[in-house]
């Protein structure tokens, strides 16, 4: 359908915030009937790009062309103006409203011009008036001659509805600015022609996050945009609901409208787009015919330069049982039952793919490991290294205790900014949130120590005097030296127990500011300071945050859930990276993730959940897509398995 | 006895209804004005300055025109609290500071505003205009306990359920309603939607400030007969228990009004009661509004729950 025309332009558009340059002289051209993607590594400036379109942002310099004619986007209304509608990857929905207000909200009354309105109707009756002379009844029989004539308006007619204008603006006016009770039907007709199931009297906060997006769609669809932009429109749905999208994609297109996704996943951009738009570090590097690339090309511009796209397994190495969950079964706040039953075993040197459709009790099942949910029946036992393989039993235990009894457990949660990391702390006090307990614990140990040590030296205090009771005055010589030793043992005590207490009041901030230095400089985090707020940085540099400091803390357990989601090729294989270092360290490493390609390149073994149920463990060097596929949607069936999807992602 | 308790509560509780439709709908927008006491203590020096003027341009007290001395301080109110909220939201939107400091700023300006300027004005004829505003309808005391109930009170109460009735169904059933209940909930998704965020919490916050400042002039004008030494601020607590304790709905507001109004007059209703049990009587509205938080935040409805975005300053651009 793409037809050549220009849909909307952008010339050299430079956007900074602060001293960070977001954007710099960036030149785009999209056209009509086309899908464009845009692909560039997290804080490449995609999301910015796309904002100042939408009129979220104002460009500092340069010029947006739409259909042609120079058009300067101050405000999202703005935007709509021009017919330009956006679907922000975090989306813009009231939780309490209904799917159809958040429809309507903010659309603007579009009232009519009374002396065009005048002219119109005149022009109306006066073509129908000609007609009613030039009608022969005669050519019609019976009822219908009577039913077809055309009617005639007298003079007077024209003029009371001429009059009655001023009235009739007024009156629509209050009828727009009235929510009618049915006002969710009008919208339902939208939905029901490009084919959305959904119903539009549900409330936001009872939608699963496909339905969201596709009130989202909706939304701009209402709105006429013909330039519709999607940011990372994939990144929370399921296999089965991105094939769904893709479709409602491709009617659209076919529509004529011009449609702008960012995404990071090639295979995607292979699949739905025309052409490809490459941005790294704020630039426009090139724009391609999807059909003249492929997936190395456009990692290579997008990266800068070429990289390893494989993931170098290594054979496990002393393995030894560190994790055991035997037949654990959890229920969540609801009373739905999350897992059932759930036998595994974590080995060290090795790292153990969890699959399964979103929902399936990932996170609950690592949540219980950490101590986070509470399990109605079963055992997590771990196998100390430290301590000749003890076993320990982690059940019924909170993360602080686990981590007292020296279970050293590092956990990623799926969710960063909410589990993982504090957004309005910096990178060092968010290094500290895990270490500073760690500093009182080993403080104490020493406070014992110096608290035994003065004990000491009263004793020997003690002693020497009723030695030197006893015997009189006979041992005079030896008598002083003692006790000067003894007080000057005292002395020290007393100033390592000052030192305690000084240090278990005041926190230690030099060893997280070098933690985080140290992880800025090997990851690579981009990063104005470490005294940024991290919810400041970008998706994948956040990630690489939070996995630093878990890695930092020498796990021998490590889970990570959906490490790379939302992250960028590149970044994504530095953290798979990360844990195939850990893996040869001798960590037991539980990877969670989506993308079973992944999961067969870099896991020993692939545990597949359905339903909170263990669906079957394959070792990942022999597994194929198709039965991990089939695995993942074993007990329920693939329709139910997609209902239920979401649920566990709000 | 009973419809004189009943009549006595409605008509106390229309301090109360101003100071928490104006609440309501400066919450709804998504500001947490605690300025409303201060606001009402403005409103009211706004109010009597007004009268005041008024009277002194008489030549003479018997001259006076009973709609001018009731609609000139109405005005001035609306005003001097519409210049209060105007302060509150200059500050929390343009300059972006913290809601809560700003709104117990401009109650503690308030308090001090009143009780420095209440003194300073001329009080000549003020019993004789109270009347105005005091007097209901002609046929009230001929129709017995009906006339009582409903025909007896001044101008004042009866605006104060009409704006409280206007206000629920423009919140709840008009376009303008939606879009500052998105304001309020989602101010960034609000934007997104191309609704002006800052127009709807200026006028939100300026039009429910010019209200609750009625409160104060029905208090001094009516309740109190024109006598105007008195602290008007607790009431204004009074009325943000009350958004709480009625669930952010105008409508409510009416009968959570009265309610609180029975429970501050029905000391006097009671046979030698002793300074403490009046002190423990006024105390009850804060312990019922407490309970209602309770019982909300357990029962967990997402419709009873104060609006998201309350409190929370935006800005666009900020990442």
């Amino acid at each position: 359908m793409q037809d050549n025309t220009v849909a909307i332009q952008l010339k050299s558009i430079t956007k900074t915030f602060g001293e960070v340059v977001a954007n710099k002289n960036v030149d785009l051209t999209v056209y009509r009937g086309e899908v464009l993607s845009i692909l560039g590594e997290n804080g490449s400036g995609k999301t910015t790009l796309m904002n100042m379109i939408a009129g979220i942002y104002y460009p500092d310099s340069g010029e947006i062309f739409i259909d042609g004619e120079k058009a300067s986007i101050h405000s999202p209304k703005d935007a709509f103006a021009h017919r330009i509608g956006m679907i922000h990857q975090h989306f813009k929905l009231v939780d309490v409203f209904s799917a159809a207000d958040n429809i309507i909200l903010g659309e603007e009354y579009k009232g009519f011009d009374i002396k065009s309105e005048a002219e119109r109707i005149k022009e109306e009756h006066s073509a129908e008036n000609a007609a009613y002379a030039a009608y022969k009844p005669e050519e019609h029989t019976g009822v219908l001659a009577y039913l077809k004539a055309p009617k005639y308006h007298s003079e007077k007619e024209t003029k009371r509805r001429i009059a009655a204008l001023p009235f009739e603006k007024i009156a629509k006016r209050i009828k727009f600015g009235w929510l009618s009770r049915n006002r969710a039907d009008a919208i339902q007709s939208i939905a029901n022609r490009y084919g959305f199931e959904i119903d539009l009297k549900k409330k936001i906060y009872d939608m699963s996050v496909s339905e969201k997006q596709t009130v989202e769609i909706i939304k701009v669809l209402y709105r006429n945009a013909d330039i519709l932009i999607l940011d990372e429109p994939t990144a929370v749905l399921t296999p089965q609901e991105i094939d769904k999208l893709f479709a409602v994609l491709r009617r659209m297109k076919d529509d004529g409208k011009s449609i702008i996704i960012i995404t990071h996943k090639l295979n995607e951009v292979m699949a739905i787009s025309d052409r490809v738009a490459v941005l790294r570090k704020g630039e426009h590097i090139a724009t391609v015919n999807t059909a003249d690339t492929d997936e190395k090309e456009l990692t290579e511009m997008m990266v800068g330069k070429k990289i390893d796209l494989n993931i170098n397994r290594s054979e496990p190495h002393d393995v030894e049982d560190r994790l055991v969950v035997d037949g654990i079964s959890a229920t969540n706040h609801d009373g739905v039952k999350v897992l059932d039953n759930v036998s595994f075993t974590a080995r060290s040197g090795e790292i153990l793919g969890i699959a399964g459709i979103a929902g399936s009790g990932q996170r609950e099942l690592l949540e219980a490991i950490a101590g986070l949910q509470r399990i109605d029946s079963g055992d997590i036992l771990y196998f100390d290294p430290t301590k000749d393989n003890e076993k320990i039993d982690l059940r019924a235990k909170t993360p602080v205790q686990i981590r007292d009894l020296g279970v050293r457990l590092s956990f990623v949660p799926e969710d960063r900014l909410g589990m993982g990391l504090v957004g309005n702390m910096d990178l060092v006090d968010n290094m500290m949130l895990r270490s500073y307990r760690n500093v009182k614990h080993n403080e104490a140990d020493e406070k014992k120590e110096c608290e035994s040590d003065t004990e000491k030296v009263a004793e020997a205090v003690s002693e020497d005097s009723s030695a030197a009771e006893s015997s009189g005055g006979k041992k005079s010589d030896g008598k002083p030296n003692k006790a000067k030793e003894a007080f000057a043992k005292f002395g020290r005590g007393v100033a390592n127990c000052a030192s305690v207490v000084w240090s278990s009041i005041f926190l230690d901030r030099k060893s997280p500011k070098n933690l985080a230095e140290n992880i800025v400089t090997d990851l690579e985090v981009v990063t104005p300071s470490t005294r940024t707020p991290v919810r400041r940085l970008s998706g994948g540099n956040v990630q690489k945050v939070l996995v630093g400091r878990e890695i930092a803390a020498a796990p021998t357990v490590l889970m990570a859930a959906y490490p790379v989601r939302g992250l960028d090729i590149n970044s994504s294989y530095t953290i798979y990276n990360l844990l195939n270092e850990q893996k040869e360290q001798g960590v037991a490493v539980i990877f969670v993730g989506e993308d079973l390609d992944v999961l067969i390149d870099l896991c020993d073994r692939i545990m597949v959940v359905c339903g909170g149920k263990v669906s079957g463990i394959v070792d990942g060097r022999t597994a194929e897509k198709e039965v991990l596929g089939k695995l993942m949607t074993n007990n329920s069936g693939a329709g139910v398995a997609a209902d239920s999807v979401g649920e566990d992602l709000q | 006895m009973f419809w004189t308790f009943l009549q006595r509560a409605i008509r106390f509780s229309t301090v109360f209804m101003y100071g928490a439709t104006g609440e309501t709908i400066t919450e709804k927008s998504g500001h947490l004005n605690l300025g409303i006491p201060g606001v009402m203590c403005i409103g009211a020096v706004g109010g009597v300055l007004g009268e005041s003027l008024y009277l002194k341009s008489l030549s003479d007290i018997s001259q006076i025109n009973g709609f001018a001395a009731v609609i000139i301080p109405i005005i001035m109110t609306l005003i001097f609290g519409a210049l209060a909220g105007l302060l509150f939201s200059f500050f929390t939107v343009t300059l972006r500071c913290n809601q809560n400091v700003t709104g117990l700023t401009i109650t503690t300006f308030g308090i001090g505003f009143n009780s420095f300027y209440m003194n300073r004005i001329d009080k000549t004829g003020f019993t004789a205009a109270s009347e105005y505003f005091i007097k209901g309808f002609p046929c009230a005391d001929s129709a017995g306990w009906f006339g009582k109930i409903f025909l007896s009170y001044g101008t004042l109460v009866y605006l104060a359920i009409i704006v409280a009735v206007i206000a629920a169904i423009i919140i709840k059933r008009t376009r303008v309603g939606l879009n500052l209940r998105a304001v309020g909930e989602n101010p960034a998704t609000a934007d997104a939607a191309g609704i002006n965020v800052t127009k709807y919490r200026y006028i939100a916050t300026i039009l429910g400030s010019a209200i609750a400042g009625l409160g104060g002039l029905f208090f001094i004008m009516d309740h109190l007969g024109g006598n105007i030494e008195y602290n008007i601020d607790a009431f204004g607590w009074m009325a943000v228990a009350l958004v709480i304790f009625t669930v952010w709905k105008p409508n409510w507001g009416i009968l959570g009004s009265i309610l609180f109004g029975a429970l501050y007059i029905s000391p006097d209703f009671m046979t030698v009661p002793s300074a403490a049990t009046k002190e423990i009587v006024k105390l009850i509205p804060y312990f019922v509004t407490v309970v209602v938080l309770i019982v909300t935040s357990i029962i967990n409805k997402r419709e009873t729950q104060p609006p998201a975005a309350l409190g929370v300053s935006y800005f666009r651009e900020e990442r």
